[in-house]
């Protein structure tokens, strides 16, 4: 994406970086390492990360029904993460496995996009985050199903499928919140507004990107670009919610370089594994 | 959407959950669950009673929909079929080689 979107270096727009967008560590070299290993860290850490946000609201949502329902589509992204870091491990070929990317690796060495690692909020928030992601996976699944990397193919096969019904709950949501109440409409609308300056990472090309191509990985941000816009449009307009501008985007998560809120996250997420290394249960 | 179509402040509208574990086999009820509307209902269902792999498909039926039976009919409505065996097809020998019956 061009300066004319106004792309932003996590850190480096020190005037417009809210308190909650520094990153915690500094810049750090281009070493990217293996792109097709990278790629698979992209893809993994993000569902790892969501999968995670949404399990803190086990026991805590609104409703029985829909405390479930978020429990469900946690299970679904880590296990999506699982086949993804696994495979990950088997490409890099040090001997880590989908336990060791996900729990002995530091906030530096995450490659998911700054907009999953977001707090949870409230139900709106959460609704929100999961929909403008699960509109995105939805279509990156679509294109790695038919893909040439057999391994990422079939965790995409199925993977799309657990998508296409989030994007249906997540969708369904925005929808009844956005044309609810007063309140639940300014809740939502409010959550699209903070959220909106993650969306343009999602959309970012880099050498990575390019790389991958060479293993038959072929993910054209700008073929997909329109079909979100599309999906995302549409959901807007049902729901009387009003599209934010797309400025002061903010990005770094695909290099490390991420929000404070992966810190605390990771504390949680690790502490038990970290503290009873090859503990079985 | 309205904020009429939720049932008051806390509580939604109850539904029933139906679910065809296979192809072909009858709906069976699974239980129940609250929800703003069918569309709502069928996702909760989903969750609620069909993550496991359980069902092929599902119905939701609003519960206010349904007439049901009160325990205090249980002796017109059922007692009568107990005593009378000849209702039953029990006194015809059964062919060789059937099985299941």
């Amino acid at each position: 994406m061009s300066a004319a979107h106004g792309d932003e270096e996590l850190g480096i727009a020190a005037g417009e970086a809210s308190a909650g967008t520094r990153p915690v560590a500094g810049a750090r070299g281009p070493d990217l390492g293996d792109p097709l290993v990278e790629c698979l860290l992209r893809l993994g850490d993000d569902r790892l990360i969501l999968g995670h946000r949404l399990s803190e609201w086990c026991g805590h949502g609104p409703i029985l029904e829909e405390d479930i329902a978020l429990s469900n589509l946690a299970l679904d992204l880590i296990g999506q993460a699982a086949s993804l870091l696994r495979l990950a491990g088997e490409v890099e070929g040090r001997g880590r496995d989908e336990d060791a990317l996900a729990y002995f690796r530091d906030g530096v060495q995450f490659r998911n996009c700054l907009l999953v690692e977001q707090p949870n909020g409230d139900f709106g928030v959460t609704m929100v985050r999961q929909f403008l992601f699960d509109a995105h996976s939805v279509l990156v699944w679509e294109a790695l199903a038919a893909g040439g990397h057999p391994g990422l193919a079939a965790v995409a096969g199925k993977a799309l499928k657990e998508d296409k019904y989030h994007l249906r709950h997540s969708s369904e949501w925005v929808v009844r919140l956005g044309d609810g109440t007063a309140e639940s409409h300014a809740r939502v609308q409010r959550a699209l507004d903070d959220l909106w300056r993650f969306t343009g990472e999602l959309f970012r090309r880099d050498a990575v990107d390019e790389a991958v191509a060479a293993h038959g990985i072929a993910l054209d941000a700008a073929a997909i670009r329109p079909r979100w816009d599309a999906i995302v449009d549409d959901v807007l307009a049902r729901a009387t919610l009003v599209r934010p501008a797309d400025a002061g985007m903010r990005h770094g998560g695909r290099t490390g370089r991420h929000t404070e809120h992966l810190g605390h996250l990771l504390a949680t997420m690790q502490i038990v594994a970290r503290s009873h290394p090859g503990a079985a249960w | 959407m309205s904020a009429g179509a939720i049932g008051g402040d806390s509580h939604w509208p109850l539904w029933e959950v139906f679910t065809q574990g296979n192809q072909g086999e009858p709906f069976e009820h699974a239980g129940s669950l609250h929800a703003t509307d069918a569309e709502h209902a069928l996702q909760n269902a989903r969750d609620v009673y069909a993550r496991r792999g359980e069902a092929v498909n599902l119905w939701v039926v609003p519960s206010s929909a349904i007439t049901a039976s009160a325990p205090g009919d249980a002796g017109p409505f059922f007692d009568p079929g107990n005593d009378k065996a000849y209702r039953h097809p029990q006194f015809y020998k059964v062919p060789r080689g059937v099985k299941v019956f």
